[in-house]
Parts: structure tokens; sequence; C-alpha cells
């Protein structure tokens, strides 16, 4: 973030760059090192000592397991709930894409730019994003051409829909089924892209109206800082309530795949 | 807008990266430790059932033992009853028992001494007859000199006597 000048650019903490200036070209293709990718290996770190901690196995649970145990009795209850019996070989997998993007969101939201590092959302790209939206859609395509060969296609032909409508409604029905991984992918990518530059705005005030003068500190930099508390205890909510719609919608379009209707 | 701007720059490092952590994230952390953590919560769960299914079978056994306790208290207080009672009508049946054979013994004391007050009755009626036919005698004997035969004498005196006996 350029603070000098006056001159904060919001959309500064998306930059991807490679750490140390190194690129890393394999077969063609840059796989550098970069920032982003430290914070996957950084929220893998987290969520892995996290877990650590749940893995003591005791039965009376200390306050770690059992915050460890609350999230995954969170994810099997929503599993189970959502697909019943079936759906617990999907756990795993739906559980690891809640806490990921759980545990991304909230380290994307450490203000660690006070003692000079900058801390970067892994969820606010869209190719992060999207990747884990193919990955899911493309679990749920699997499950369901496996489980129901071509009779998946039924699942865009609701019960009781008058003959003369089944085109029709199959059209809109696959329409909305592709649309699914790009809803599910661009969800998540613009609420924390959102947040994350509301608050670099935000921030840009605060730090504007100090240099500005004390006259223009109290009525700019104060209200905004004021604000910024709020919508960052917002943004915090966002961070837990956009892993669990990423990971529920995942859990109901699984059901879809092994349940039909 | 650099998520859009980088892309064709950063998409490979970003895909590599994602795949390799969110990988590492499901087979070490969802398919090993996940699984670890549920069994545990599993196995919670089933010893708290098991133990209040133990807990509930206890309470049973105890309300079984209490009421085995209560009926047998019972059973010994209607017996204690059921003694007592037998002991008051066999005290009861003894004592009418005795009470008649004393009766019937001494009826039959009363009578015998009726009896013997009769006989003495008529021993002393004799008596007095005799003693009477003697005065009789006597007298007839001092103020007539008129000498009475005996059996003369207790005739006058049974007659005179008759209206008294």
């Amino acid at each position: 973030m350029a603070a000098e000048s006056g001159k904060i650019d919001p959309m500064h903490q998306f930059l991807v760059e490679p750490l140390f200036g190194q690129h890393l070209v394999v077969g063609g293709y840059d796989i550098s090192f970069t920032n982003s990718a430290l914070w996957m290996v950084l929220t893998l770190g987290v969520l892995w000592v996290f877990m650590l901690g749940g893995m003591k196995r005791e039965l009376v649970p200390g306050r770690w397991q059992a915050a460890v145990e609350s999230l995954t009795g969170f994810v099997g209850n929503m599993m189970d709930a959502n697909i019943g019996p079936k759906g617990k070989a999907f756990t795993p997998y739906v559980f690891s894409l809640f806490m990921f993007i759980l545990f991304a969101n909230i380290l994307g939201m450490l203000p660690i730019g006070v003692v000079g590092l900058h801390a970067f959302t892994v969820t606010s790209h869209l190719t992060v994003t999207g990747v884990l939206a193919v990955l899911s859609f493309s679990i749920v395509l699997i499950v369901g051409f496996a489980k129901h060969k071509l009779h998946f296609f039924s699942l865009f032909v609701p019960h009781g829909t008058p003959v003369v409508m089944i085109p029709l409604i199959f059209l809109v029905e696959l329409l909305s089924f592709l649309v699914r991984p790009f809803s599910l992918g661009l969800r998540l990518f613009v609420a924390m892209t959102a947040g994350h530059i509301l608050l670099k705005v935000l921030a840009g005030f605060v730090i504007n109206g100090l240099n500005a003068g004390p006259g223009i500190a109290a009525i700019v930099s104060i209200p905004s800082f004021v604000l910024m508390i709020g919508i960052t205890l917002l943004e915090l909510l966002v961070c837990a309530i956009q892993a669990y719609v990423f990971a529920l919608l995942t859990s109901l379009y699984l059901n879809d795949a092994i349940n039909l209707h | 807008m650099p998520q859009i701007a980088q892309i064709a720059a950063t998409y490979a490092s970003q895909i590599f990266w994602l795949l390799i952590v969110f990988g590492l994230i499901y087979f070490g952390i969802g398919k090993s430790m996940l699984p670890k953590i549920e069994a545990t919560v599993d196995a919670r769960d089933r010893k708290i059932a098991d133990d209040l299914v133990a807990a509930q079978s206890a309470r049973a056994e105890a309300d079984r033992t209490e009421e085995a306790y209560r009926s047998a208290m019972d059973a010994a207080r209607a017996a204690a009853l059921k003694s007592t009672q037998d002991a008051k009508a066999q005290a009861a049946r003894d004592a009418e028992v005795r009470v008649k054979a004393r009766d019937v013994e001494l009826t039959a004391q009363y009578d015998a001494a009726e009896q013997r007050i009769a006989a003495s009755r008529g021993q002393a009626l004799a008596s007095i007859e005799d003693v009477a036919a003697e005065a009789a005698q006597d007298i007839v004997a001092r103020i007539s000199g008129v000498t009475v035969d005996r059996s003369e004498a207790a005739g006058a005196v049974r007659a005179a006597l008759a209206p008294v006996a």
C-alpha cells in the first residue's frame, strides 16, 4: 500500500507477486511461489495446528478439542441433514472445503498491516474460488453420472411436469445447473473482494484525513475508523458465512447427484 | 482489478499451489484426522448412551429390590398379624374350654352339696321325730302315768308334725 503522497490503491492488496522476485517456470507454466501461495501454505499450517489440537482423543474434551469437535460435528450434521447417511463419504471433502475457506478468509482479515506485513486473502481470487467451484461441480457430475448413468438427466425434469413443458423446463433446469459453478465461485470471490476493498478505502480515508491536519482528521478519520471497526466485525461474520454457504451449496448439489430428487 | 488483470500471468501458479495445499488438506486432514475425531465423538456418544442405559437398568434394579423389600415387609407384617390373631383366638378358645370345665365341676359340686343338705335335713327331721316321740312318751307317763307304746307315740308325733313337714 502506497501511503506516501496520499495515494492509496485499494486494489494493491490483491496483487499476486512471486516472493523474493524469483520466478519458477516449469514446462512453460509459471508456478512461482507467490504471496498467494504463501498464504495458502499458512492456511494449511494454521489449520493443521488447529486440527492437531482436536486429536487428543480424550473422553472428556478440553476446550481446544471441544472447538475442533464442534466444527467437525457442524459439518457432519450438515451433511447428514442435507444428504443423509450416503453423504458420509463426502464429509471429508466438504469439511476440507469449509475449513480451508474459513481459515483463508479469517487469515486474510488479520490486521498485520500495522506491523508492516501484508495479509493476502487467498479466497479473494477468482482463480482460487473458481478452482474450488469447478472441483465441487466436477465431483457432482462424476458422482451423478457414476451413480445414475444417463438417468442423471432426469434431474432436469422435476416431478409432475406436463409433457408439453418438458423441453422448456429441461432447458431452464439445465441452464440453472450449469450456472452453479460460476455462482459458487463468484459469490465467494465477490464477497471477499468487496469487503476488503471497502476496508482499504476506509483505511485510506483514515490515513489521508490524518495527513490533512487535525480538523479534517476529526471529521473524516474518526468516523471512518469507527465505521471500519463495524465493517471489520461484519467482514468476520461474512468470512464464516461465505465458508458456510460454499460448503452448504456443495452439500446440496451433492444431494442432487446422490439422491436425484 | 489484479484478480482479472493478472489472471493470465498467475493462473498456473495459483492453481498449482492451490491443488497442492488443498490436496494436503483433503488427504492429511479430511481423510486422516477427521475420521479419528469423528470416531472419538462417536465413541463418547456411545459411552454416554451405554452409561445412561446402565444407569437406567441400575435404577430399575433398585426399584425391583425396593419392591421386593416392600412386599417382603408386607408379607411379614401380615404373618405377624395373623399369628397374633391366631394366638388371641387360641387363648380365647382355651379360656372358654377351661371356664366350661370349671363350670361343669362347680355344677357337680353344687349338686352334691344340695344332696348333702337334703340328706342332712331328712336325718335331722328323723331325729326330731325320735326325740319328740321319746319326749311325748315321757310327758304322757309323767302326767297321766300311762305308759304309751313307743310306736304309738311316734305315730302321734308324726301326725302332729305332718302339717309342719
